[in-house]
Order: C-alpha cells, then structure tokens, then sequence
C-alpha cells in the first residue's frame, strides 16, 4: 500500500493549522479591538469560507492564483514558480478553508478573557508582549487548543478546494480525500474502503482530543 | 511627595469632573457605586484616558491634555489593587509577585522579602484559586508592593471578602499602608472603613466630587444630602428656612433651631446617635414610638413627633440598657442643634 495519500494530508493539514493558529489569533485579537462598522463587515469577509461551498473557494483561488491570473502570473514571472498543481498548492485552499473555524474559537476565548489582568500586568510595567503571550494566551489556552485541533481535522479533510487548486496527481498531490474519490471512481472498493477507515480513525482521535480539551477547560473555569 | 489629579471625562450620559490633591496620607474616595470613583481610579493608572486635564505625580507629570502628555500604565509606577485582585491564574503566587519586579537582577531575594513580609509562607507554590479570599489580597499587594509604586489605588478592597474576614484584612491593608507610607488612594462605600483607614476624606456624586477634607471634619459637616447619606447619617430631610437659625421640617413636622447660620443649606440631618433622650431645652420633641428595632447591641426607636400624624419617622439609636430604663409608648428627646447638620442638595 502506498502511504504518499496520509503523509501528503498530515503535512497539508500541519502546514496549514501552524500558519492558521497565529492568522487567526492576530485577527481575532485586533478586529475584537478595532471599531464597531470595521468589527461588522471583516466578520462578515473573514467568516465566508465556512459556509461558502469548497468549490467557490476553490474557484476563487484559481481565478488569483492561476498562472494566468493575477497573482499567479507575477509570481511565475519573477520567481518561475508554478503557485497550482504542487502538493503545496492545497495549503493555500485549507488554509482559507479552516480560517474561519481559527477566528471564531480565538475572538469567543479572548471574549471571555478578564481584561483587568490585562490592566494588572500593565500597571506592573509588563509589556504588551509579555501580557499577550503569558497571561492572555495562557488564560484562553484551552479554547485556543480546541480550536487549533478542529482546524486541523477540517484541514485534514478538505477535498473541494484542494482538488480543484492541486488536481491529483498520484504521488505528487494525492491526498486521502481526494484518493478516496479516485479509488471509488476507478472502481477499487477495497483499498478505498481502507482509506475511509483510516480517515475516520484519525478523525475519531481528534475528535476525542477536543472533547477532552473542553471538558479540562469546563473543570477549570469551575476551579478558577 | 504629592498627586494633583484635575481630570474630566464623558462617558455617555455619565460626566466626570474631579479635582483634587493628597499629600502623603490616605485619601478615601467614597461615593456610591456609579459615581466615578473606580473610573477616576482608572484615570490616574493610566488604564482610562480622560477628555481632557491633568495628573501629576510628584513632580512628573502622567497626562496634561494640553500638553498631550499621556504616559503609558507601564511608566507610571501606580499601585493599583483591583476589587478581584486580578492576580494571574497561570502563575503561582511566587511567579504572581515575580510578575512585579522591576529590578531583575536579584528578583528571588526580591520575592523571598516580600512573601515573608505578607505573611505569605508555604503558599509560593500555590495557584491562586486555591488560596482563601484573604490569601489573594495579600498576595495581590506583595505583587503591588514589591513593584515599588510612587502611589497606591485600592479598589474597594474588601468588598470580595466575607464580613468576618474582613476584620482582619482591614488591619492588615492598614499596616500594609502605613509602612508604604507615601499617598494611598482607598476607593469605599464604607463610611466605616473609610474612617478607620483613611486621613482625608473626598464624597463623590454623579461624577463630581463634592466635598473634601480631613475626615473628622467631613463626618462633622458633610456640607450635602448626598454625604450625609454616605456618612452614615439616616435621619435627612428638606428644611423650610423660618429665621438665620430657625427651620421648619414639614416631613417632621417640627420647627427647629440650629446652631449655625442656615444660609443656604436646603436640607438638614441628624444622626440616630446624636438625639438625646428625655433633655429640656431648644428642640425638646415629645414623640410616639412607632417602631422598635432591635440590633445586637442596641435599639433604634422609630419616633413620629406628637401631632404630626403625617410625618415620616425619626430614627434614634440608642444603648440597650438606656432604652429598658426609659421604655415607653411617647418620650421626649432633643435635637441638639450642635448636632444638625444643615446640607445642600
């Protein structure tokens, strides 16, 4: 059995929850502070993906990111790089797929956050930086957590966008879902069925993993 | 060593204007809750910006509107103790106090001071969850203390407490701030409290700060209904002016004298523990009781004054012996007009 499918998805879906765990913070954290219209409509745009179908992202990716396209076009120009087709080509699609699933678990953990710690740590003379990464995060932790591994999963199962921006390519850009839809179309139940259930086995322990984060998180609020 | 605070802020509907100074003693601010107390507070820490004013510190200068002077929290070296203590779940206590050290280097023996100075042995490596009420405080004033603030602001400091609790802290908070010996702002609605801690006294009402002064003299005079009210005195009411030193109190329904030229006072006050029983004399009341309250250890007596059937009652406390001795359906007592206390609206 050729393992590419499993190792292409774990690094697609690792990959993007990285960039994602800080994107959405960063975004969580300044569009909680920002005006009440600015608040309103980047909720709006930055919460689309999550009911747009995978499709429409994908679409909107490739109309950017295509080689003939705006974007896609420049960098080809000048770095002579091909931004669709590689394995790499998915993550920008995860990446704008599971966005939104980042932002709204960080923006409901910092909502909860006691902003007099925050004001605490300033009269001390803590800085920014330091409240942000030792007090606010730390406090927001579990939420934070749960959210990060969901991303993951969802990352780990994109199929719309993915298949449309990187294809599949045997070997190259093969993922579990998108090996799944391939093996079933070509008629090979059984292998096919193998991948459903290694997919549904990695899906469960995340699963469980965010079910324990919250039920930890429950606990500490009653301690706290 | 002094704090000059002349700030102003709107806030909605809300308005707040405030001006005043506190040298090296303890200034309370008492005034009930929404009256801009914490918020003046927040001003002066630097975690609220006012519209428009200035604060000065001993000499340097924390925001001047005019001359857009607005230092950040982190350089304003205020003590700031918030009514929940604010100390960080995260960390233990030792991590909680180490959070405020300025001077790094010798930050342990920093610590290790101030845990032995707040009694705080044994509960370094604590959460701050699983310490009592009283643990957090001191824990949240080592944290405050260690950081070697010019200034320190307590934000109704007792009010997380149980009252038998807060007994104790209130001594400790006391010795705590007589050894830090520099200004200390004490934000209340005690008027218990505020007189056992504080030297001066500042009332505040509805964002404007109405009468300040050593704390005797502003429970002697609290000059307006609002500080009489917050000062513990529960007999107020309006006042029509007969003469220089004569006022009639339709809500009484007594004409009284005072001691003091009434001028412009609207209202006038007298505490429970002020009337005297049985005396002859200016403002002798003969009066109906009305009600009986017995408190642990006294009575207050509802009084209505003879003839007026329509008055509202006068309260009176007085020592349980005393009251046994005189119990009866009418008694008279006086108004000492020594102890009115003429106020304005």
């Amino acid at each position: 059995m050729d393992w590419f499918p499993l190792i292409n998805s774990l690094r697609i879906a690792g990959i993007s929850t990285v960039i994602i765990f800080f994107l959405g913070i960063f975004a969580a954290y300044y569009i909680a502070k920002a005006p009440r219209l600015v608040k309103g409509i980047l909720d709006v745009v930055l919460t689309l993906p999550l009911v747009l179908p995978p499709t429409v992202v994908g679409y909107l990716l490739l109309r950017l990111l295509g080689p003939k396209r705006v974007i896609g076009a420049w960098v080809l120009k000048h770095f002579g790089v091909k931004l669709t087709m590689t394995w790499w080509s998915a993550i920008f699609a995860t990446t704008v797929v599971i966005f939104p699933l980042m932002y709204r678990t960080a923006r409901g953990a910092f909502e909860s956050f006691d902003e007099t710690l925050a004001y605490a740590g300033q009269t001390l003379g803590l800085s920014g930086t330091y409240i942000f990464w030792r007090i606010r995060m730390p406090y927001c932790r579990q939420g934070i957590l749960a959210g990060t591994v969901l991303s993951f999963a969802r990352a780990l199962g994109e199929y719309g966008a993915t298949s449309m921006i990187a294809g599949y390519t045997p070997g190259r850009t093969a993922t579990i879902s998108t090996t799944v839809y391939q093996l079933w179309r070509t008629n090979n139940d059984a292998l096919a069925f193998r991948w459903v259930m290694i997919n549904m086995a990695i899906s469960a322990v995340v699963l469980l993993a965010v079910n324990m984060l919250e039920k930890k998180q429950r606990a500490g609020r009653r301690a706290a | 060593m002094a704090l000059h605070v002349d700030i102003e802020k709107t806030l909605g509907s809300f308005h707040l204007k405030v001006k005043f100074e506190a040298g090296n003693h303890v200034l309370a601010l008492l005034g009930a809750s929404g009256c801009g107390k914490s918020m003046t507070l927040k001003c002066i820490a630097g975690i609220e910006t006012p519209d428009r004013g200035r604060i000065v510190l001993d000499g340097t200068t924390l925001f001047d509107s005019e001359e857009r002077v607005n230092l950040p929290p982190q350089r304003r070296r205020v003590g700031y103790l918030f009514q929940q203590y604010a100390l960080f779940p995260n960390m233990t206590v030792a991590q909680n106090i180490a959070c405020g050290v300025r001077e790094k280097k010798d930050a342990r023996a920093q610590v290790e001071e101030m845990i032995r100075a707040m009694h705080l042995e044994g509960l370094e490596h604590k959460k701050p969850h699983q310490l009592s009420g009283g643990q957090q405080q001191r824990a949240a004033l080592a944290r405050i203390l260690v950081n070697a603030p010019e200034v320190l602001l307590l934000d109704e400091p007792f009010s997380a407490l149980d009252s038998h609790l807060r007994f104790q802290l209130e001594n400790e908070v006391r010795s705590a701030i007589r050894r830090f010996g520099k200004t200390v702002l004490l934000v209340s609605h005690n008027r218990d409290e505020v007189f056992r801690l504080s030297d001066a006294i500042a009332i505040m009402n509805g964002g404007a700060l109405e009468t300040i002064g050593d704390r005797k003299t502003v429970f002697a005079d609290p000059k307006t209904v609002s500080g009489a009210i917050l000062t513990g005195c529960k007999n107020v009411a309006r006042l029509e002016k007969r003469g220089e030193r004569l006022a009639h109190v339709p809500d009484w329904g007594v004409t009284l004298q005072t001691s003091r030229d009434i001028g412009e006072a609207t209202h006038l006050g007298v505490r429970m523990h002020d009337i005297l029983a049985g005396t002859q004399g200016p403002n002798a009341l003969r009066c109906e009781v009305v009600e009986e309250i017995e408190n642990p250890f006294s009575y207050t007596i509802m009084l209505r004054p003879m003839g007026a059937p329509q008055a509202r009652p006068i309260g009176w406390e007085l020592d349980k012996d005393t009251w046994h001795r005189r119990r009866a359906d009418t008694v008279t007592v006086c108004l000492p007009p020594a102890h009115i206390l003429l106020l304005r609206e």
